[in-house]
């Protein structure tokens, strides 16, 4: 149901939010460099849900640097909602991010020692909400991810479906445009994976928050509506999932 | 933005409480250290002062030779008991004049004998030195003029030679002849140099110098000024007097030195301050270390925190916010080390001042001083870590172990 609904958007009224016209990265100088990307398309529209796949080394990791704006192309062009992100300097990357951008990482990197409810308000912080509003909504994110009662529990008091769901709840308490996941289950067990991609389902379907993310796991790639392989720096195949989860 | 700043700040120095407590001594043992030295030195220049305004503000001395310091007097001739008369006679606005010359010597009493200064003077000395008799009388003016054996004797003399017994009307020896006690000094304690003012015998200037001078000497004249006149005036007046007396031509340089209290009272209060700053500059090279300190442990605390600062930056995180965050952290941090140190410091001063016998004086300058130094030195120690912080690049950071 959900990949019908992503497919129709991007057939029907393929708003733009990231395209990628000719992008290459190369890594270090001369002999020793290293080309990560060797001139990739890609567009992605908003309220899609979008695995990457491929191999260690195919460029998947350098794609979702780009992607979320860590890095930028050594040559072509990465649009993000009209704006070319090359041109801008690291200060203006980091509030595009700020705005516009939720990470989830696969090591979950919340701030140890610091509650979820602190970890979730972290990026209200720093759009300068107010003390109030920011309770409000972190708690309300933590509900949104099935965390009411978890509150004042610190990283290391949480299990690791528990973690990455505080990170899912930080990422996404900032209403942004795109959720970026790198690898978000490549730390839990299968039973803890399905639930996290149950909840990525969900956020993209009843919010239409637009959530790209990396795995090599096929079975986590099944819930995505659309799944885009990377070889040897270049896309390999890009094809809708009609595929549903067993 | 600041307030959230400050808030992260503090909770990040109360996750580490042990180690920011470790991080800050320096600065509190830098900042208690400068601020006890400057209040137990104001407190001690005050003592001085105090002590002399005692003595009488209005008191002049003079003593033959350019300045009063050791080695100087040679050369010029000493005064005699008729300049101390010129003085008083011819010189407007004086309340007292007394010739003083003194001298260590052994007191005995039985067979108790006591080192003790002599001073051999008239009853005009005690008036300008604010001494009263607790017991028996001053010199008649016939002791004085004759130069009779008799003495007064301070506290610590009677202590010593005498105990719990009488003094009066016995006789107490000094070098080779004895003088009859007549009276006893009220206790005046301990001078501004540490003297012990009741460590003392008078007896007529006239038996001093035949007795124990063997000439017709007098070492210095102390001369009171009327109250209310003026000191500078009547310092002038003397010098133009004994310009005169001793036959100085207008090319003659002074060969004689009056001396005011106020610059008794400077040079007393200028080492005390000397003293004071050289204390405190040792004690401020112990901030400076405990600044370093604060360097040392954030740069630790950068590197420890590589895969934080990585997140802050991915969530958006400015570079700014950053260095803020961490330079906001080390001024905190040595703010509290700053505010402790006060703490700790007023209440050390206070203790000190009670055994050593000082006064205790508040100096909120320094105290400020030291708070905004403090803060000073976490902002400039804090500026290298925190830019260190700011400039990571954010993937490099979270990928950090």
């Amino acid at each position: 149901m959900s990949s019908d609904v992503s497919n129709d958007r991007r057939a029907n009224a393929p708003e733009e939010l990231i395209a990628f016209r000719a992008v290459t990265k190369v890594y270090g100088r001369g002999d020793a460099s290293m080309q990560a990307l060797r001139g990739v398309d890609l567009d992605i529209g908003t309220g899609e849900f979008v695995a990457i796949m491929g191999p260690s080394g195919s460029g998947k990791s350098t794609c979702m640097n780009i992607l979320g704006c860590l890095d930028t192309p050594t040559a072509g062009s990465y649009c993000f909602q009209g704006v070319e992100v090359g041109s801008l300097d690291r200060n203006q990357r980091a509030l595009l991010r700020r705005h516009y951008q939720g990470f989830v990482f696969q090591g979950f990197n919340l701030l140890s020692r610091t509650t979820a409810l602190e970890n979730v308000e972290l990026p209200l912080l720093y759009r300068g909400v107010s003390g109030g509003e920011r309770h409000t909504r972190a708690r309300e994110a933590l509900e949104t991810v099935g965390l009411t009662g978890w509150e004042t529990h610190t990283p290391g008091e949480l299990s690791g479906g528990q973690q990455q769901r505080v990170a899912i709840a930080r990422a996404i308490v900032t209403a942004p445009a795109v959720l970026l996941a790198d690898e978000p289950t490549g730390n839990l067990d299968t039973a803890r994976s399905r639930e996290i991609m149950e909840l990525l389902t969900t956020l993209n379907r009843e919010r239409g928050i637009t959530v790209i993310m990396v795995t090599h796991e096929p079975d986590m790639a099944a819930y995505a509506g659309r799944v885009i392989r990377f070889m040897d720096g270049l896309v390999a195949s890009d094809e809708a999932n009609g595929r549903k989860p067993s | 933005m600041i307030g959230n700043t400050i808030l992260l700040a503090l909770r990040e120095i109360r996750r580490n409480v042990l180690r920011s407590f470790l991080t800050i001594l320096g600065i509190v043992i830098g900042v208690g250290a400068v601020i006890t030295m400057v209040t137990i030195g104001g407190g001690a220049t005050l003592q001085v002062q105090q002590q002399i305004a005692s003595m009488g503000s209005n008191l002049l001395m003079l003593s033959p030779g350019k300045r009063m310091g050791p080695g100087q007097a040679s050369g010029a001739s000493s005064f005699k008991e008729a300049d101390a008369q010129a003085i008083a006679a011819e010189i407007s606005d004086i309340a007292a004049v007394a010739p003083l010359s003194t001298s260590s010597l052994k007191a005995i009493w039985g067979n108790q004998n006591w080192s003790t200064s002599v001073a051999g003077t008239d009853n005009q000395y005690l008036r300008i030195s604010n001494r009263a008799l607790r017991t028996g009388r001053t010199f008649n003016d016939g002791e004085l003029r004759a130069g009779a054996a008799v003495c007064i004797i301070g506290d610590t003399v009677k202590r010593k030679l005498f105990g719990a017994q009488d003094p009066m009307g016995e006789r107490v020896r000094l070098q080779n002849f004895s003088c009859e006690v007549v009276g006893l000094l009220e206790g005046k304690g301990q001078s501004g140099m540490g003297q012990d003012q009741d460590d003392l015998v008078v007896i007529p200037i006239r038996t001093f110098q035949r007795r124990i001078a063997g000439n017709q000497d007098v070492a210095l004249v102390q001369v009171s000024v009327r109250e209310g006149a003026s000191t500078d005036k009547a310092k002038r007046d003397i010098e133009r007097l004994m310009r005169e007396r001793r036959h100085l031509g207008p090319s003659d340089e002074d060969n004689f030195n009056v001396m005011d209290m106020k610059e008794i009272a400077n040079m007393l209060t200028g080492t005390t301050r000397m003293l004071t700053a050289l204390l405190s500059a040792v004690a401020a090279v112990s901030l400076l270390v405990g600044g370093i300190g604060i360097m040392n442990i954030m740069l630790v605390s950068v590197t420890e925190r590589t895969r934080e600062i990585g997140i802050r930056l991915a969530i958006g995180a400015l570079e700014r916010e950053v260095l803020t965050q961490f330079l906001v952290e080390a001024v905190v941090l040595s703010s509290f080390g700053g505010l402790i140190g006060i703490v700790l410091a007023l209440a050390g001063s206070v203790w000190l001042s009670g055994v050593l016998k000082v006064p205790f004086v508040f100096n909120g300058g320094i105290v400020l001083v030291a708070f905004l130094f403090s803060a000073a030195v976490g902002v400039v120690f804090g500026y290298f870590p925190a830019l260190k912080a700011a400039r990571l690049d954010p993937i490099v950071a979270l990928r950090h172990e």
